[in-house]
């Protein structure tokens, strides 16, 4: 899986996020926050509710504008130029009104890579070969989810966000997306992964991104991160407890 | 009441014998609507489509005119069509007046604010909900378009559907400029109200039975496209 060379994202890394501050409704939701980040692998963006989490990857997937501070994809800056060689999977996935295998040839189109071949690789990996034809609203939470993912994919991005894509589906599902996720990873995309589920960080981190309050509390390799928390804030929100 | 059972009787044997009159009004009637269904999703669709995912200045004031066309009074698309069309109007030099020509022109002003303000509420709603996704796939502007119309296909055409509901059903805008000449420009409505008002209650209610016919079929399409829809997972 991971003989592959992993050269790809370097057109896209390092992210240089500085002074990052996203207000509305009268609050500052992104407060001053700081982050780089140089390396392939799966960087897992963890955090309480409402700390931000959501918010941080549509600003880096240039989704929206922050009134102040920088993003900065290796000296590209941020925006519809860097946001073409990457692709997101939403909590909530929206999918078109088309069949299974539409909603994946609409991507592969868009990308000029429309191919038979490189669309059933990609249902067959989400395990929804045979579900091609179906409507794919009709779909259960975990196969809309399996299929976003997968016409994420399509994009062939350098970058892939994930904002909690496994929230609240079934174990097998689950075992799918994150298998997906490993592959991708494997071939040098550079993944971007929020989740609650402290197993799934475990599983897939290469670093953990801790996040509260609008700012990045603690950036760590995922093994010190799971072993011994620097903040306050993230040991107590692994130990479960509120975190306000 | 002998007389109305009588009237009944006759307007049945004239459905059932596709009395060649009462056909070429038929053919006539849905020959102005359709067309005017046609021009009205040339120009309606667009205009909605447009309105619904271009913000411009202004776009609240013409989506505001819009919805309020949608309320135009055959009667007043009639004079108004009629002064055009007049030999002293501007458009006088077509010599479009009492023609089925002047006929569609008028439904189709009738119905082309329905057909744009519908079809920019579908559009609208549904484009919100695909705006994120599409963002962050940069789909560009013309196949966004191009792929909320596709996807709200089923939508789109019970709004057609409702606009031909509308022209087919209309009186004041036919009977002004069209003029309810036999043979010529005489359609269903505008035949029913002269022929009631000449005593003739036969073919009018053989019309009326045809219209109504019509109206139910209309609606026996809308909801079968919203079941279709419904069992494609398409809401
Ligand atoms: N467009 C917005 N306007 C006002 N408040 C918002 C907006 N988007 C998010 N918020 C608020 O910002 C905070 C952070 O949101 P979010 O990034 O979604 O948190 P999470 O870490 O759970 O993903 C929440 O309190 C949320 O209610
Ligand atoms: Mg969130």
């Amino acid at each position: 899986m991971l003989d592959q060379p992993v050269a790809r994202s370097a057109t896209q890394l390092p992210l240089a996020v500085a002074g990052l501050c996203f207000r509305a409704g009268g609050s500052t939701l992104i407060n001053e926050l700081d982050l780089i980040l140089t390396d392939h692998g799966i960087t897992v963006v963890m955090g309480p509710n409402g700390a931000g989490k959501s918010l941080l990857v549509r600003l880096l997937h240039g989704l929206i504008e922050p009134q102040s501070g920088s993003i900065d994809w290796n000296g590209k800056g941020c925006g519809q130029h860097t946001r073409l060689r990457q692709a997101m999977v939403f909590q909530k996935p929206v999918l078109l009104r088309r069949s299974v295998a539409a909603n994946v040839d609409f991507v592969l189109r868009l990308k000029g890579i429309a191919d038979r071949e490189r669309l059933e690789q990609l249902l067959a990996q989400a395990n929804l070969l045979a579900k091609a034809d179906q409507p794919a609203r009709a779909l259960s939470g975990g196969e809309q989810q399996r299929l976003a993912l997968a016409r994420a994919l399509a994009s062939d991005p350098d970058v892939l966000f994930l904002d909690e894509p496994t929230a609240s589906l079934d174990p097998s599902s689950t075992q799918t997306i994150e298998t997906a996720i490993a592959e991708a990873s494997g071939r040098g995309v550079k993944i971007v992964l929020v989740t609650h589920d402290a197993g799934q960080a475990r599983r897939l981190a290469n670093d953990v991104v801790f996040i509260h309050r609008g700012a990045v509390i603690e950036h760590a390799g995922a093994d010190g991160f799971f072993k011994q928390p620097a903040s306050m804030a993230a040991r107590d929100y692994l130990a479960g407890k509120l975190v306000i | 009441m002998q007389d109305f059972a009588e009237a009944f009787r006759l307007a049945f044997g004239l459905v059932a014998a596709m009395d060649a009159n009462l056909v070429e009004i038929i053919g006539l009637s849905l020959r102005v609507s359709l067309t005017a269904v046609l021009v009205a999703a040339v120009l309606g669709m667009p205009l909605g489509a447009l309105l619904a995912t271009v913000r411009f200045p202004g776009r609240r004031a013409v989506v505001i005119v819009v919805n309020a066309l949608m309320g135009l009074p055959p009667v007043v698309v009639g004079l108004l069509v009629y002064m055009a069309l007049s030999n002293a109007g501007p458009l006088g030099f077509l010599q479009f007046l009492y023609t089925p020509a002047a006929m569609i022109i008028a439904q189709s002003i009738l119905i082309t604010p329905i057909v744009a303000a519908l079809t920019r509420q579908i559009i609208e709603e549904m484009n919100f909900e695909y705006a994120e996704q599409f963002a962050s796939l940069s789909v560009p502007w013309h196949t966004r378009i191009i792929a909320l119309i596709s996807d709200a296909r089923y939508a789109l055409l019970t709004v057609l559907l409702a606009g031909f509901g509308r022209a087919i059903a209309e009186v004041g805008a036919v009977i002004i400029v069209g003029g309810n000449i036999a043979h010529l420009t005489r359609v269903m409505t505008t035949a029913i109200a002269l022929e009631t008002s000449k005593g003739d209650l036969a073919l009018a209610l053989a019309l009326g039975i045809v219209l109504l016919v019509i109206a139910l079929l209309v609606n026996a399409a809308v909801m079968s496209l919203r079941a279709g829809a419904e069992r494609r997972a398409h809401a």
